[in-house]
């Protein structure tokens, strides 16, 4: 199969969309999310969507299919949350390996599908690794701000786990995602470089941070470009955005990544932001005119959607690269 | 080899690029243990507070990168540089700049880098060690996302020459980029900054050596900066600052030229380039670029006239040939008053309309002075000066400005201040008032012994954004506490300030802020109060700054619940049990000569001087060190000094004009001990009792063998049959200060009205020395053989002691009651006792005089409820006056 960075150079690539918003139609009650591996679980698990791999694979597998479908090129695994420290939770620490391994291996499965149907477009899967439910540079208790929740070594060895597991469950890129703390991502981005060094591999590395709020920064309060200079020393395969902003209020941010790095950009919004109730109803056409502004702007190499998106969205951003050329890069200092 | 032009690019919060038009990249240098002695004992004392004080001062000021060094022998390096980054990490106006991990143990830099988000410098690593190391670590350093500062050190030494230096600097160079592939520009070379003039022919070209590498890094190694510490450069000078800034600049300017683009400078050891004399420059340069054989010498020789010359620069007045606009701002910013005047009658003239000259021309020149200030450049003494000449300047203008009927422009706010009611001290007030004036705040200061009704009615009727409450006696607490609820009350919302020396931050926390729900702040010093009324009133974000302090507030409450619920107290018996014993059978008590009262009036106040202890002089103008190295003090010996000479000349028309009358009174008297009461006899027969002084007794439970003491065991008791005595006195050096201060008030003069107060306290301190000398030595006479310096005296190595009510060893204020009654000290000397029973004049001392030469000083701690029963009892007190008294010591029940 092509090598993502050749097909990069000449066209857009489609990310898929929400996971989670597709899993909740499914509906799934207590006793589905356990299944039969862990129906005797000492702990409620409901709502730990990232152990549907290995309960309800066949759903998992369909959401892939259906996102593949609406002309994704790359799907992500489902396994936002499964690292150590963010399954600590559901104390379900222990399966971290195989809710890993599991989940890329059925994605691999769904998308090696599609690319034997049409070779001419290939289909990749990101491992997913989300920024875990702690952070390294902000403290959790108002009242001690020099108190910190977990460590650098915490998460570096959290995210060695898992970045391991996607790679032998046969991931293609590895897409460390929602990144609200620069220092979290540097713990991932350390980890994947001491794999990449022991195994001798080169596997991409897709990175996305997420702004928080109007003033540009991150969580942890970094500028778009502080962010950008903080992880400017692994070699990237993209750097982005996603989460938090709908696609309009994430456009200025993007700009500033386009003209300060030459790197690759990727962008997954959320439909819009969150209404009254928490629900996310930018609708498909809404969303993709917004899109459109990033290609009339020749902003992005890669594009997708996050929370509330659907295959439908998807499929009105898919049909509409198609008449785009991707960013071209030029030399920045 | 590439010559792909690549820049430095460093992030805290926001990003720092380095281009070739960058200007110089300044690292802040002074949150460096191993640089500041201050910094050190702030992070070794867990005061954290303050060392972020200094990092964010440091950024305020204009450093774009603060170096942190944390490598001392006492401190856990590691645990500290992690605190301190992560305390780094939560504030913002820090956090904005990168972070340079100084270290010289890799663990520490290693635990630096593992708590940065930003992209951070490594300060440094080097050859020293080897190639395999210094791989290793450059390789980890990448991983992680930093820059390097690599040194011209190897395994054979420091590179202490021009081809030493760039041949390590190639080689470090070739390992980093070709074997670590190291990013080209994220390498920082310190080519070793060591000093000229030394005397040693070897030393010569140190200066021009590391200026030629710099040259040669920066044409030869693509992309590579280069930094260092630009004071080395001029060590053998210390002591003679003029030279040593003149040696900066030079030594900067051609460094610069040559490439130099980071480094570590010192901003008020320069001298500004073209500002240097011909004479200096011309021998500087021969030094610093080893022009000439004799350069050393001829430096030498002109440098001990550049030091005759300073002081002779006092009276060049070549800036008046400036225009306008500078010699008002540099009037400003010296405090020079002479002048104001006559350039704001030259400005008003230029003016469409008088207030624009306070509108631009002075608002100009105070700026200046705020950013030095803010930037550490100027200490208080220096910005109250140019209050001075601030308000000179406007009260010249106010009249015009009537007549033209044009409003005062905008001011940033209005800050009520008052003492609270019961207090006379306001020295840290006025200064408070001043400095916040400074920064364009108006101030409705209400003076002294304020009642809490006038403070909340003034409040509403001038309608203030602030209220400032200051005090200095511990009953002043609970009027702060009072006024508090007040506000809470009647539904204020304005912030409420703390401040003055028996404030706290505790106190504050735990007593003042749950009262009232809007922000309450303790603000520890006059300079703090411009940043925390700015942060309060800064509507954009004063509301996180207003939780943030309420939630630091109550952690602060919760440490102290915890930490006063472990402390563990003996009963008041068993406390008795184990008091401070002393053998009377064979205690020497020496007979006093004297027995009875001594009023002494219009005492020569120039046989105080020499009694003065001027180390808390300095403090009151928050210049901290010990006097007298503190004159000679680098950062504030000029300050110090020039406050100094301010001082004496202030003194010296005191005494020549007789300004302050010093009046004193004290007594010997018969006494014994009953229990924890000393009784004190109308005569030698001992059969009629004058007064009672009713002494507390420590109750924190001790560590086995320390006795819990009482002033009461300093004095024989009763039923021993020895005859034993006490004394007690009051001094005032403080009549005739209110009306001084007032009439320099009067003449926009605060830094003199601050002065004469300031003076007036110590003199009434060193009159108590006096006067305890004399009775050690004369009255009492039990130490008719003590010769003591003034060192030793304040360092209290006499015998005897003479604690005064309200402090550690005593801190009931009532027993001043006693004083008063049993020395007539209203009748005969005119001291008057306030509600809050502070004394008036301020400057005034009171006290006991206890003469055993086992007598000593303690702390009373924390008392328990059943002492404070037993204590109204004794004095005859209800139950809740005795707690209202005795409040600050009350222990959690």
């Amino acid at each position: 199969m092509e090598d993502i960075r050749n097909v990069l150079k000449n066209k857009i690539l489609v990310l898929d969309g929400a996971m989670g918003t597709m899993i909740q139609q499914y509906k799934f009650t207590e006793e589905d999310y356990r299944g039969e591996k862990f129906k005797d679980f000492h702990i409620s698990v409901k709502g730990n969507n990232d152990m549907l791999s290995i309960t309800q694979p066949k759903a998992i597998k369909e959401i892939h299919a259906k996102y593949l479908e609406a002309g994704a090129d790359i799907i992500e695994t489902n396994t936002f949350s499964s690292t150590t420290v963010a399954m600590a939770d559901y104390e379900m620490e222990d399966f971290v390996y195989e809710l890993n391994f599991q989940s890329a291996k059925i994605a691999k499965e769904v998308a090696d599908e599609f690319t034997a149907k049409n070779p001419d477009k290939p289909r990749f899967v990101a491992g997913s690794i989300g920024p875990t439910n702690r952070t390294a540079s902000m403290s959790p208790d108002v009242n001690d701000p020099g108190f910190r929740a977990v460590t650098f070594e915490d998460l570096r060895k959290a995210y060695k786990q898992q970045a391991e597991a996607l790679i032998d469950g046969g991931v293609d890129v590895l897409l460390v995602e929602t990144v609200f703390d620069t220092l979290n991502a540097k713990a991932a981005l350390f980890a994947i470089e001491e794999i990449k060094s022991e195994r001798n591999i080169d596997i991409p590395i897709m990175l996305s941070g997420t702004i928080t709020d109007a003033s540009g920064r991150t969580l942890s309060g970094q500028t778009a470009e502080a962010f950008l200079i903080s992880v400017s020393h692994i070699p990237l395969l993209t750097v982005g955005f996603n989460c938090a902003l709908g696609a309009k209020q994430l456009t200025p941010h993007l700009e500033v990544l386009a003209q300060k790095s030459d790197l690759k950009i990727s962008a997954h919004p959320n439909a819009g932001l969150p209404n009254a109730f928490g629900e996310y109803d930018e609708s498909p056409e809404m969303m993709a005119g917004q899109i459109k502004e990033y290609l009339d702007k020749s902003l992005i190499n890669i594009i997708g959607g996050c929370c509330g998106t659907t295959p439908a969205h998807i499929k009105a951003i898919a049909d509409m690269v198609k008449e785009y050329k991707p960013r071209m890069v030029a030399k920045v200092n | 080899m590439k010559t792909e032009k690549k820049y430095l690019k460093l992030s805290g919060l926001e990003p720092l690029i380095i281009t070739p038009e960058s200007n110089f990249i300044n690292v802040g240098e002074r949150t460096n243990v191993a640089g500041s002695r201050k910094f050190l004992r702030l992070i070794k004392d867990e005061k954290f507070d303050e060392a972020l004080a200094i990092a964010r001062d440091q950024v305020d000021g204009g450093a774009q990168i603060i170096d942190i060094n944390m490598d001392d022998g006492l401190l856990d390096g590691k645990e500290a540089m992690v605190r301190f980054m992560n305390l780094i990490a939560a504030e913002p106006d820090i956090a904005r700049v990168p972070i340079m991990i100084d270290s010289s143990k890799w663990e520490i830099i290693e635990a630096g880098l593992q708590v940065a988000q930003g992209k951070c410098v490594v300060n440094s690593i080097s050859l020293k060690e080897g190639e395999a190391q210094f791989i290793e670590h450059a390789k980890k350093i990448k991983m992680y996302g930093a820059a390097v500062i690599v040194m011209a050190f190897d395994e054979v030494g420091q590179a202490d020459n021009y081809k030493r230096r760039i041949e390590i600097a190639q080689r470090s160079y070739n390992i980093l980029v070709n074997i670590v592939h190291f990013p080209s520009e994220d390498i920082i070379f310190d080519l070793n900054i060591f000093p000229v003039a030394t005397g040693m022919d070897e030393h010569k070209r140190n200066a021009i050596d590391f200026i030629e590498a710099t040259r040669w890094v920066r044409e030869n190694l693509p992309n590579a900066s280069v930094s260092g510490g630009v004071s080395n450069v001029s060590f053998s000078f210390r002591g003679n600052d003029a030279v040593r800034e003149a040696m900066h600049s030079v030594f900067l300017y051609h460094a610069i030229k040559a490439g130099m683009n980071i480094g570590i400078v010192n901003p008020t050891m320069l001298e500004v380039y073209d500002e240097i004399p011909k004479d200096l420059l011309e021998r500087v340069e021969d030094v610093i670029l080893d022009r000439r054989e004799d350069a050393t010498e001829r430096l030498l020789d002109f440098a001990e006239s550049v030091i005759s010359t300073t002081k002779e620069r006092k009276v060049d007045l070549s800036w008046r040939e400036k225009p306008l606009q500078d010699r008002i701002t540099h009037s400003l910013v010296k405090g020079l008053d002479e002048f104001i005047v006559e350039d704001v009658e030259e400005a008003r003239l230029q003016a469409d309309k008088p207030i624009e000259v306070i509108e631009k021309n002075l608002m100009i020149g105070m700026n200046v002075v705020g950013d030095l200030f803010g930037s550490g450049k100027m200490f208080l003494p220096q910005v109250v000066k140019s209050a001075r000449v601030m308000k000179r300047a406007v009260a010249y203008l106010l009249p015009f400005i009537e007549l033209d009927k044009g409003g005062l422009s905008e001011s940033n706010g209005k800050i009520l201040l008052a003492t609270v009611k019961g207090d006379v001290h306001d020295i840290g007030k006025n200064i408070v008032g001043v400095v916040l004036g400074c920064n364009n705040y108006d101030i409705v200061d209400l003076g002294v012994m304020v009642a809490p009704e006038k403070i909340i009615q003034a409040a509403k009727d001038q309608n203030v954004d602030v209220i400032g409450l200051s005090g200095l006696i511990t009953p002043s607490l609970d009027e702060m506490v009072y006024l508090a609820k007040e506000m809470e009350r009647q539904n204020f919302e304005v912030p409420l300030l703390i401040g003055g020396a028996t404030t706290s931050k505790a106190h504050t926390a735990v007593k003042i802020d749950p009262q009232y729900k809007n922000a309450v702040v303790h603000v520890h010093d006059a300079s703090r109060a411009v940043t925390v009324v700015g942060d309060l009133l800064d509507k954009r974000k004063n509301q996180k700054y207003i939780s943030d302090i309420k939630a630091d507030y109550v952690k602060v409450r919760e440490g102290f619940a915890n930490r006063s619920s472990k402390k563990e107290f003996l009963t008041l018996d068993e406390a008795r049990k184990n008091k401070f014993k002393i053998d009377w059978n064979s205690a020497n008590i020496a007979t006093p000569n004297f027995i009875g009262t001594q009023v002494f009036e219009d005492v020569d106040l120039s046989k105080l001087v020499d009694y003065i202890d001027w180390t808390p002089f300095f403090r009151t103008w928050e210049l901290a060190g010990k006097f007298p190295a503190i004159l000679t003090d680098e950062v504030v010996g000029e300050a110090a000094s020039n406050l100094f000479r301010d001082a004496k000349i202030m003194l010296a028309k005191v005494l020549d004009e007789d300004l302050l009358t010093a009046k004193a009174v004290f007594g010997i008297f018969p006494a014994n001990s009953v229990e924890d009461d000393i009784e004190v006899y109308n005569s030698e027969s001992r059969d009629s009792v004058n007064v009672k002084f009713v002494t507390l007794r420590q109750q924190l439970k001790k560590k086995e063998g320390i006795p819990s003491s009482a002033l009461a065991d300093f004095i024989a008791p009763k039923e021993k049959g020895i005859q034993d005595y006490v004394g007690a006195f009051c001094v005032s050096t403080g009549f005739g200060t209110a009306e001084l201060a007032a009439a320099f008030e009067k003449d926009h003069d605060d830094y003199n009205s601050i002065m004469i107060k300031a003076l007036a306290d110590r003199l009434a301190e060193a009159f108590a020395e006096y006067l305890h000398k004399k009775v050690r030595t004369e009255y009492w006479g039990y130490a008719n053989a003590e010769k003591l310096s003034n060192e030793e005296l304040i360092k209290e190595n006499y015998k005897g002691i003479r604690p005064a009510p309200g402090y550690p060893a005593c801190p009931d204020h009532t027993e001043k009651w006693t004083i008063w009654d049993l020395l007539s000290v209203k009748e005969t000397i005119g001291v008057e006792l306030t509600d809050s029973l502070a004394m008036w004049p301020a400057a005034s001392v009171s006290g006991y005089y206890f003469a055993n030469e086992q007598a000593k000083y303690f702390g009373l701690g924390k008392i328990r409820e059943d002492q404070v029963k037993d204590f109204a009892v004794r004095k005859n007190m209800n139950l809740d006056e005795a707690k209202k008294w005795l409040n600050p010591n009350l222990a959690d029940s």
